[in-house]
């Protein structure tokens, strides 16, 4: 039973880049290794507009399912993949992740959104379109079907595309998970 | 990058609001929160006092959805990732950066009051002047070269941070005409489930800019507002060598009993 009260959220402000990105972030694996897929897509505003101070943190089962419990995630050190990574958007909105295609019953990427201008965390997930189990998915199988596609990554040749809106007619599906205060 | 103007502009091409628009704004919505009866610990995603909110909030309610295996687990760090130096944010250049030398600790729990051990903890901030090394600040204060202003540690077993840094200044931004942020440091965490991710600002005892700040102001509950500023704790001061201030910090919930149904 939970009983202590949570310390609040803050934004991220503008002026992270220097401090939470870093060399070897958005790659879980190095580009060009077997078996290496792209996760990338843009985050956007109300307005169709790209977020350039958007930051994206991924986390993800290993291709076999498993949930990693490695460090290394700061200090790549090109072999342990720790099943977590950070990426920050470029100028035009667009984050880019290199991994592996994760495993499981239903796979997913789990990932965290902050932005200047966004007061909290927001979490979502982004589905392998195709996946076995994708119907009976006990939170896609409750969405109606025009939200349920936003959190349905799209496939392309190097791997998949998952944009990211914060509001808007496509705003993505976010989640908050039981015992979360509500807003 | 250096074409584009300081970075917390609203999206609209308005004029800026005056300060006192934007505090009769924050005291609208402060009264409407107290009204409501209602407890709302967290910020509001909505809140128009903090004009870079407008586009960037979700309209729609967010789907609560039970945690799968993945997201019941974070990622694991250890001391191949964080040096213990990194803990020190004065001692990062050859010189002692300029300003008031502080600790910074306490305890990082989960709803039960459990120690998050051996965990992440990332801050970033500005220097004494109120300016970030980050080239898009474009305040015009002066950067320190001893001073760069983040760092990191690992939480103990009983799940104690510490950092020794400089007080930061408060600085200004372009939310509103003389719009000031209070004094603040950035802080990163990380708990044992990918649920309890949790990015926030801690704030200094006595700040008179705290009540006009719209970031702060979006935690319309003044308590939760209260958690966010840390303490200060003569205990923690050390004798002809820095001041002290305590700043405990509790995560969302207790993830590993989520497996287990409840009520
Ligand atoms: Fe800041």
């Amino acid at each position: 039973m939970t009983t202590l009260r949570p310390t609040p959220g803050q934004t991220i402000g503008p002026f992270y880049g220097f401090a939470l990105p870093y060399p070897g972030g958005p790659e879980l694996v190095p580009p060009g290794r077997a078996g290496a897929i792209r996760l990338h897509g843009r985050v956007l505003d109300g307005a169709g507009e790209p977020i350039p101070d958007a930051l994206i943190e991924l986390w993800q089962t290993s291709p076999e399912g498993e949930v990693v419990q490695r460090p290394g995630s700061l200090r790549r050190d090109g072999w342990t993949f720790t099943g977590w990574g950070r990426c920050s958007t470029d100028n035009t909105g667009t984050y880019s992740f290199t991994t592996l295609r994760p495993g499981g019953p239903v796979p997913f990427f789990a990932l965290t959104v902050f932005a200047r201008g966004l007061l909290d965390r927001l979490f979502t997930r982004a589905y392998l379109p195709g996946s076995p189990g994708l119907e009976s998915d006990p939170l896609l199988s409750a969405l109606p079907a025009d939200r349920r596609e936003t959190l349905i990554a799209q496939p392309d040749q190097d791997g998949y595309v998952f944009d990211i809106h914060l509001q808007g007619e496509r705003e993505t599906v976010f989640l908050i998970y039981p015992g979360q205060p509500t807003r | 990058m250096s074409t584009t103007s300081r970075t917390d502009q609203p999206a609209t091409a308005a004029p800026l609001a005056d300060q006192a628009t934007i505090s009769a704004e924050i005291a609208a919505h402060a009264a409407e929160y107290a009204r409501s009866g209602r407890e709302r610990i967290v910020p509001l995603l909505d809140y128009p006092p903090y004009r870079s909110s407008l586009l960037r909030h979700p309209t729609k309610a967010p789907y609560q959805v039970d945690p799968e295996k993945l997201e019941r687990f974070a990622p694991v760090f250890g001391h191949s990732d964080v040096d213990p130096l990194e803990a020190d944010l004065t001692i990062q250049h050859r010189g002692e950066p300029l300003g008031e030398r502080i600790v910074v600790t306490g305890r990082v729990t989960d709803g039960d009051g459990r120690p998050v051990a051996h965990q992440l903890v990332e801050i970033w901030q500005a220097n004494s002047a109120g300016r970030y090394i980050h080239q898009r600040d474009r305040h015009p204060a002066p950067l320190d070269p001893n001073f760069t202003g983040m760092g990191r540690c690992l939480t103990d077993a009983n799940g104690y941070y510490r950092f020794v840094t400089i007080k930061p200044g408060p600085y200004p931004w372009r939310n509103h005409t003389n719009a000031w942020r209070p004094s603040h440091i950035h802080f990163s965490l990380f708990g044992t489930a990918f649920t309890q991710r949790l990015i926030t600002q801690m704030y200094f005892p006595g700040d008179p800019l705290q009540p006009l700040d719209p970031i702060f102001q979006s935690i319309t509950d003044p308590k939760a507002r209260e958690m966010l500023i840390a303490t200060y704790d003569h205990d923690l001061t050390q004798p002809e060598w820095c001041t002290g201030y305590r700043w405990d910090i509790v995560l969302t919930g207790s993830s590993r009993t989520w497996m287990e149904p409840t009520e």
